[in-house]
Formats: C-alpha cells, structure tokens, sequence
C-alpha cells in the first residue's frame, strides 16, 4: 500500500516537474533582469499565428484519409467553423454550432 | 471587477473543451481505481490535458520514472514555444509570475494571444483572472469525473471536437487582425510537410522548431509587410 502510494506520486510529480520545467524554460532563458532580446520580441509577436494553425494540425492528426470517411466529419466541420466564425465573429457560436456538425455527421452520413 | 466580468467572458470559448476532457481524465482515473484525490492533486500541480490522459496508462502499467520523464517531454515539448511572447509582461508580475509561466497551456495561451483589453481593465489583472479560472474549471471538471462521471447518461463522443474548433476561430480571428498572413502560411506549410514525412506522433516539435528558424530568416519581410505595427499577444 505504502510502495503503491510512493509509485503513484513519484509518477504525478515526475509529469509536473518536466511541465514545469518546458513551461518555465523561455522564463530562465530570458526572463532575468537583463533587457530581452529584440530577436524573442519578434518571435513573441509573429509565432502565435503559426502556433495556432499547427494546433489546428495537432487536433486533426488522426484523422484516417486513407480509408472511408477520409476525414470528412471533421474536415466539414472545421469549414463550418471558419465559415460561421467569418460571418457571425462571434467564438461561442463557432464552436457550439461547429462541435454539433460533428457530432450529428459521426452519428448519421459518416457513421 | 471589470477586470474579472471581462477575463470571464474571455474563458467562454474553452468551456466545452476543459469539461469534457477533464471529465474523461476523472472518469478514467476512476476506473483505474484511483482515489478522486490523486486526481485533483494532478490538476492542480500538472494541469495539461492530453498529458494527464496518458499518465492514467502509465500509472497502471507501472512505467519508468525516465519513461514517465521522456513522454512528458515529448507530449507537452510544444510548451516551450509558448512562454517566448510573455516574459516581458509576466515578469513584472511578482509573486503571480510563477503561476502564470505554469499555468500555460493551448487553450490559455490561445486566449492571451487574441485578447483586445478594453480601456478600463488592467491587463495584467485580466490575464491574471483568465489563468486562475481557466485552472479552477480543469480542476472542477477533472473532480466531478472522479466523483459523477459514470453517472453522465448520454453518449459524448465527438464533444472534444471543441478543442479544434476552438483553435480554428483563433485562426480565423488572427488572419484578420495580423498584419501579415506569412506567420500563418509558415506554420501551415511547415505542419503539413512534417506530418506527411513523420506522421501524426512526431510531427508537431519538428513543425514548430521549423517554422521558428523560417520566421527568424523572414523576419526582414514581415517586419515590412506589417508596417511596423506592434501585435503582440
């Protein structure tokens, strides 16, 4: 019991200590008093738009293509996201709409 | 008050993501017989959604503290690219700077990034409120999965589609209001190669490291393209 109670905890903190540790990495890097350089500025201002669509990447990594349905819930669902997001700007309605799409597709025409 | 009617408004969007994984991290920690305890002791100190998902497998299988310590580099790597916009800001932030640097994570950063601060909100109180409510929902959803979560009656599969639609609105928000779109095409470009030529496990710390160098080489031409306009998050 005692053994297991370690095991498990030895675990937990092991997964918090790295996270912390790749969270807080640009931290130690440039985060001291001296002033940060001009080249981490400009990463800061241009690097969340590619982030963002590789994490649109990132969600859709598992998608099959190669077999039926080729991916075609999600792919249709994320057009009417963009779609309704475009016309409507408005996040909640995106994603509330675009989220039933897909649970509505996988159940009916991609089942 | 603003500050915080505002960072709550802000937190809307994620709802449905955080819930509905933090129920499956819950429900699967029960279901491995662990005490609801250890699970919110993991969202506190953790807090990283996929991440806490494998380690249920990997506290019943009994894994090696060094695989435990290799997986979560290789699952949770992409955090490192987040924290390079906002050292600048959460380091005047005093006894919060360590919290927001930990409390960093895809739905969180995306949120900062694409936040417009009104006049009268103070924008480090924002940010503030808008990690400290982010982590109580994970928390919350994460508890109530241990305790209720089998007693869900409906069938929610596809719900965490709404992580991706999620991110696709702050795309879309972003080609809007960004200067330049070569940011947004980079790391298409570089996403999309690297996936073809290592597959769905490997490619996001590739794509990302790539599409960094590339945006270091092109720093001349976006600088000139966005017009010297400050945007960032």
């Amino acid at each position: 019991m005692q053994a297991e109670v370690l095991f498990t905890a030895g675990i937990i903190g092991v997964v918090a200590a790295v996270t912390w540790f790749i969270r807080g990495l640009p931290y130690l890097m440039f985060g001291g008093k001296k002033k940060i350089p001009d080249i981490a500025l400009y990463l800061g201002s241009v690097l969340p738009a590619a982030i963002m669509i590789i994490l649109v990447v990132y969600c859709l990594r598992n998608i099959d293509y190669k077999t039926f349905p080729y991916g075609g819930a999600e792919l249709l669902s994320v057009f009417v996201v963009t779609g309704l997001h475009i016309w409507k700007k408005n996040p909640f309605l995106s994603i509330f709409l675009g989220t039933a799409c897909y649970m509505v597709l996988i159940r009916t025409i991609f089942a | 008050m603003k500050s915080l009617r505002f960072a709550l408004r802000q937190i809307v969007p994620i709802i449905f993501s955080y819930v509905f994984v933090g129920l499956a991290f819950g429900i699967l920690m029960h279901k491995a017989g662990f005490s609801p305890l250890w699970t919110i002791f993991s969202s506190v100190i953790i807090y990283a959604g996929s991440m806490q998902i494998v380690m249920v497998s990997l506290l019943s299988g009994g894994a090696s503290l060094l695989t435990v310590a290799l997986m979560t580099l290789f699952i949770n790597g992409r955090h490192v690219f987040y924290g390079i916009g906002f050292v600048e800001k959460f380091r005047k932030m005093g006894w919060k700077y360590p919290y927001m640097v930990f409390t960093m994570t895809d739905e969180t950063y995306s949120i900062l990034c694409s936040m417009k601060y009104p006049l009268d909100t103070k924008e480090e109180k924002v940010d503030f409120y808008v990690m400290l409510s982010c982590h109580l929902l994970w928390i919350a959803s994460t508890a109530i999965g241990a305790l209720a979560g089998e007693m869900i009656p409906y069938d929610m599969t596809g719900i965490d589609f709404s992580a991706t639609a999620f991110f696709v609105t702050v795309v879309v928000s972003q080609w809007r209001s960004f200067g330049s779109h070569i940011p947004a095409i980079t790391g298409l470009v570089s996403a999309v190669i690297f996936y073809l030529l290592l597959g769905p496990d490997k490619f996001i710390m590739p794509a990302l490291s790539i599409s960094m160098v590339a945006l270091v080489i092109m720093r001349d031409r976006i600088a000139i393209k966005k017009g010297g306009d400050d945007y960032a998050g």
